[in-house]
């Protein structure tokens, strides 16, 4: 699949905005007035931003408010009605939270729910593509949770959570690369089933219906990426999970040595959310004979 | 909405028969025309005359090579477009309802002024059978010639998806695939018709008709063609005999 630009800043931010959001909620770190705002701030900086930023890859953003309408079968639909939930429930606590020095604790985690809800609206955009066997597993949801609260942890500053959270999702996504390599064998389409030529013998691509490249290659037949994977597998999870792990673990805690280390992680999500799309191998290219 | 109707009243749909199709193009080209001039917007091309030409279309001809485990090879043309999924997994996806399947036909359609252009329905398709327009951002389709198959102002044998009338080699067939009576049923039925890729589910209304065997004997006047002496006599039988020897 195409690794749009938009769609990368959009799921690592918004997931590390929504997951800062529920780390809130929950009422860490435990701060109020000034302090507090400038963590509702960065909450909101990279929810609403990643937002907007998904909204630039559109063809027609002007009506991008009617996409809050089909909630009942759509996921990406949902997933934007659960982000104007979570947004607007955790603004009201903010308000107790950071104006009135008071912790509204209900507030505080049906704000919380609703952003990890969010997180998962978002997974499920991907995870529904049954044309997509990588993505269209029970592990997608996981790890981008996985990421979220990881972040989320890093963020809010909650060191002795991040750190073994750290480690736990650098073995997730490794794992998820172990599942996910072998589903578009298991899925069962070849380019046999395709044509439904099967029958007759070994199906090969002879003639492309035209010269040069449509938008569904463009779209959902990328293959620039995967030459490199492995490697960018590798860079992904240090910066990911082991380095800043190390930076968080090992020496003495100082706070530019931490955003040193965020920054790190922040490197990582990118890359790897690249690699997310970049590695992902869509059914259409079957008609193209390739994947 | 963007809710699949439990029931479509009929199942209006293609039925493409692999062995006639000659890989022509000819119902890309009309598709092509017909469906840039009417229903939706046109269909733009990006860079036509340059190095690296595009644009959008809604019918495209694969060609592939079939090798059978002993035998020849052969080539089978592919016309590719919606199948017209009765599950079709990109109505449900829309997220603002401009993606719909009609009750009265089944028909699939993207209503263009409620279309973000969020391409998620053409990830969806396992088939490629959307295509986002790269000048208006709204994602095109096969309508089925929704302008075309019931419209009065045309005459009647004019009242049929513009791929199927211009095939000039009679691979194509328009029809109510869920009528058992029909034409096309009774075509999909006799020539064993099948599904693109059936194990995702989609439930595609559009059937393929799979090549015919060939015939075994290709002519039958070859036999009469076969050498009369096998083995050569007189001056040639001694100049072989001879040049055998020698090599």
């Amino acid at each position: 699949m195409h690794p749009a630009p938009s769609i990368i800043f959009f799921t690592v931010f918004s997931g590390l905005g929504f997951g800062l959001l529920t780390f809130l909620g929950f009422g860490k770190p435990d701060y109020s007035g000034f302090t507090a705002f400038i963590f509702f701030l960065i909450a909101y900086v990279f929810a609403v931003g990643g937002l907007v930023a998904s909204t630039f890859h559109l063809g027609n953003p002007q009506r991008a408010l009617k996409a809050f309408t089909q909630w009942r079968t759509s996921w990406l639909s949902r997933e934007g009605c659960l982000a104007v939930a979570a947004l607007t429930v955790m603004g009201f606590y903010a308000i107790g939270v950071v104006f009135l020095d008071t912790r509204w604790t209900l507030l505080g985690l049906l704000g919380a729910a609703l952003s990890l809800a969010t997180v998962f609206g978002t997974s499920m955009i991907y995870t529904q593509i049954t044309t997509v066997p990588r993505w269209n597993h029970w592990t997608t949801p996981v790890l981008f949770i996985g990421y979220a609260l990881t972040g989320g942890a890093f963020l809010a500053g909650q060191t002795s959570i991040a750190a073994p959270m750290l480690l736990a999702l650098g073995v997730l996504q490794c794992v998820v690369w172990m599942v996910g390599d072998k589903l578009f064998a298991t899925s069962g389409s070849t380019i046999e089933t395709a044509t439904g030529l099967g029958a007759m013998g070994k199906v090969r691509m002879f003639e492309a219906p035209h010269s040069s490249k449509n938008y569904l290659m463009k779209e959902m037949v990328h293959v620039i990426g995967r030459k490199h994977a492995r490697k960018l597998r590798i860079i992904g999870v240090l910066c990911l999970s082991l380095l800043p792990y190390l930076l968080l673990v090992i020496p003495p805690f100082h706070h530019l040595l931490s955003l040193f280390a965020l920054l790190l992680h922040i490197g990582g999500a990118l890359t790897l959310r690249w690699l997310f799309f970049a590695e992902a191998e869509h059914t259409v290219g079957l008609y193209y004979g390739q994947r | 909405m963007t809710t699949l109707p439990t029931h479509t009243e009929k199942k209006l749909g293609l039925v493409i028969d692999l062995d006639t199709c000659v890989g022509c193009h000819a119902c890309v080209v009309s598709c092509k025309g017909w469906n840039t001039e009417n229903y939706g917007a046109p269909l733009s091309d990006q860079n036509p005359y340059g190095a690296d030409p595009s644009g959008t279309f809604l019918n495209r001809v694969h060609s592939y090579e079939v090798t059978p485990d002993e035998g020849a090879a052969m080539t089978v043309h592919f016309p590719k477009s919606c199948l017209h999924c009765e599950d079709a997994p990109c109505v449900t996806v829309c997220p603002t309802g401009a993606s719909y399947k009609r009750v009265e036909d089944g028909i699939v359609l993207v209503n263009e002024s409620d279309c973000i252009g969020c391409g998620l329905c053409a990830w969806a398709c396992p088939y490629g059978a959307r295509e986002m327009d790269q000048a208006e951002g709204v994602m095109k389709k096969c309508t089925l010639c929704v302008d075309r198959i019931y419209n009065e102002n045309l005459p009647e044998i004019d009242r049929q998806p513009a791929c199927v009338r211009t095939c000039p080699s009679g691979a194509r067939h328009f029809g109510d695939l869920g009528d058992a009576t029909s034409d096309v049923s009774k075509l999909v039925a006799e020539r064993g018709g099948m599904d693109l890729m059936p194990e995702l589910g989609t439930k595609p209304v559009n059937k393929y008709l799979p090549p015919r065997p060939k015939d075994e004997q290709i002519d039958i006047l070859a036999p009469f063609l076969d050498p009369v002496a096998a083995e050569p006599t007189g001056f040639l039988g001694w100049l072989d005999k001879t040049l055998e020897r020698i090599g």
